[in-house]
């Protein structure tokens, strides 16, 4: 197990990334804000795509049953 | 492990591990935003013919294909028995070919246009068709449905699962591009948040000698804590959706039995519905309704290549012995706990988490692996030892840092973006904008689908890139009978005249009657074994008379 366990592929963890020994060092504040950054970036151009009139939108989406 | 010459066909897969005949059905939400009172079945066949016609002018002759109901066996219980036709609920008998109510029809579309264009030659609805990639298109109840081809892989079942979205899309497009319909949307979930819901299957393919009560005893933990891996993550809890929250899976709420036939009423956590779509008396179909339908590629992933593995433990006797108490209650428990603390009691007294579940089944399953050799890095067999990292990675993360697993778990992917509106604008659990984002999460369109806006900045991990998927939307896996009914209708599609899991059937001029091809053989049917003849024959009259030995045609 334990020898199986140091032989993973390399694509397994993208998050682990960051932890790569000799990335540089980045202050927490730093990385906070660069993440707050991506999520408003990504919450921008999702209120761009969102149907307009959600509760009526969500409210007509009736289906039929199924299995 | 003893390596298999190049190019020899063997009609086993490797045991033990997470290699296994499997296939997916998705059932699709369907939506026309400008037609809110739209016929649902009438929209679904609408969405075939799209499909129809697109793969008219793809594949010389017409490529598509009607499907056949001579094995269908709906009713035929796992546990040994027939449910009488007249003791069935309705929707169960899925053996003979929907009739669309015509007047319904009428109503909803007008009489006029049905006859203009919504029928094929023959004058009927097409309402099932065979795809050259070996999968189904066709109308479930009231909704378009894409069933897989067979594969023998978790990944391949990633790529021919996605493919189906692809195939979803394509219809959407068609139908948008005419100017006399109604826009159509397609989504890729579980509920309408208002009762309502539709089913993601799995099929695997198991030998029929495993007793089924093994199956109920070995599947039931490990199906009720699944979802912390392979959830696709719902806004509002109850089958009405009216409880305020987010929960971890979409299909958890609508279950209420532990064993049973049904799908579409008092649906159960193990499914006995027995129609092995292949010899019999060898093999059986289990067919799981259990999960959600997942546009994470890795949580699909994992749905499939644990459920693999954990069947190769009840095959091979190791299954974990534990029994859960009240199994429908622990999975709706589990599912409104997106702490992951919630604990289920086992039969033995122990309170446990679903994390903890996952890992004395990883722990077995890891176990079982090494011992058959199939998780060998070097000689194993190309999956297992993937699937086993991936699954020990992602129930770690679970454990430790479950943000660091929304780029792979739909449902922390999901909610991580309902915490980042919820976050900068102040919404509670049950604003309709949380609602909207739940539901526009599923939109096949890349453009509007709120995974695909995520998947586009690199957000959410891929198993398999856009091009596999895109060549998986029109070739069949080259490992099952896939490929050969794929081929069939890609190659000969006008001289097809119905196919199913278990047959082709052909109608060729100059060869007397119908010559059905029987492919009860899951493993059969395969570009080894096929591929040549596919190559050698330009007609199917000369594919057939070589495939079942026929006299040659007498000289012109």
């Amino acid at each position: 197990m334990a020898a199986q366990e140091q032989q993973q592929p390399q694509s397994r963890d993208v998050e682990t990334e960051a932890d790569v020994p000799g990335a540089p060092p980045v202050a927490p504040e730093a990385q906070a804000s660069v993440a707050t950054q991506g999520v408003d970036d990504l919450l921008d151009e999702i209120d761009g795509v969102l149907e307009s009139n959600a509760e009526e939108f969500v409210r007509a989406f009736v289906q039929k049953g199924g299995q | 492990m003893t390596a298999r010459p190049e190019g020899l066909p063997s009609e086993k897969l490797p045991v033990g591990g997470a290699m296994r005949v499997m296939g997916s059905e998705t059932e699709y939400g369907i939506h026309a935003p400008s037609a809110p009172g739209a016929n649902a079945t009438m929209m679904s066949a609408r969405v075939i013919q799209a499909y129809a016609n697109l793969t008219r002018q793809r594949a010389a002759g017409g490529a598509e294909t009607r499907w056949d109901y001579t094995d269908e066996e709906p009713l035929h219980d796992a546990r040994g028995w027939t449910v009488e036709r007249s003791a069935a609920d309705p929707s169960q008998l899925t053996d003979r070919p929907p009739v669309l109510d015509a007047e319904a029809v009428a109503l909803a579309y007008g009489r006029q246009e049905l006859e203009a264009d919504g029928s094929d030659e023959s004058g009927s609805l097409l309402m099932n068709m065979v795809l050259g990639n070996g999968a189904r298109l066709y109308v479930d109840h009231a909704h378009p449905e894409y069933s897989s081809p067979e594969v023998t892989n978790p990944r391949d079942i990633v790529a021919w699962d996605a493919a189906g979205d692809l195939v979803a899309l394509a219809t959407v497009r068609k139908v948008a591009g005419d100017p006399d319909l109604p826009a159509i949307n397609l989504y890729k979930n579980n509920t309408d948040n208002k009762s309502v819901s539709y089913g993601s299957h799995e099929n695997y393919l198991m030998p029929r000698a495993v007793p089924f009560g093994e199956i109920v005893r070995g599947l039931t933990p490990f199906f009720v804590t699944r979802q912390v891996i392979c959830g696709a993550g719902r806004l509002g809890k109850g089958q009405d959706g009216s409880t305020a929250g987010f929960q971890i899976s979409q299909r958890a709420d609508f279950f209420e039995a532990e064993v049973g036939l049904e799908t579409t009423i008092r649906r159960p956590i193990i499914n006995t519905r027995d129609e092995p779509h292949a010899t019999a008396d060898k093999y059986r179909r289990l067919h799981v309704i259990i999960g959600d339908a997942n546009l994470s590629q890795v949580s699909n992933y994992l749905k499939f290549g644990t459920t693999a593995l954990v069947l190769s433990l009840i095959e091979a006797g190791q299954a974990p012995k534990i029994e859960v108490h009240e199994p429908v209650a622990g999975l709706q428990a589990i599912s409104h706990d997106t702490s992951l603390t919630a604990t289920v009691r086992l039969l033995d007294g122990r309170r446990v988490t679903a994390l903890d579940i996952q890992w004395i089944y990883y722990e077995a399953a890891a176990k079982l692996a090494q011992e058959s050799g199939v998780s060998d890095s070097f000689s194993g067999d190309g999956h297992t030892r993937d699937v086993l990292d991936r699954w020990e990675s992602t129930l770690g993360l679970l454990g430790s840092n479950p943000a660091g697993a929304a780029s792979s778990v739909e449902w922390l992917a999901k909610m991580s973006l309902l915490e980042g509106y919820r976050n900068r604008d102040g919404l509670e659990w049950n604003d309709a904008r949380l609602g909207l984002i739940d539901l526009q999460w599923s939109d096949v369109r890349p453009e509007k689908g709120l995974y695909y806006r995520m998947l586009s900045r690199d957000r959410m991990q891929r198993i398999v890139d856009d091009a596999v998927i895109s060549r998986a939307v029109v070739e069949p896996p080259s490992d099952t009978r896939a490929y050969f009914r794929g081929k069939c209708v890609s190659s000969f599609g006008k001289d097809v005249v119905g196919a199913s899991w278990d047959s082709v059937i052909f109608d060729v001029p100059g060869i007397g009657k119908l010559q059905r091809v029987p492919t009860r053989e899951p493993l059969r049917g395969t570009e080894a074994l096929t591929g040549q003849l596919f190559q050698k024959h330009a007609t199917a009259g000369a594919f057939l008379r070589e495939l079942l030995g026929l006299d040659p045609a007498p000289p012109a």
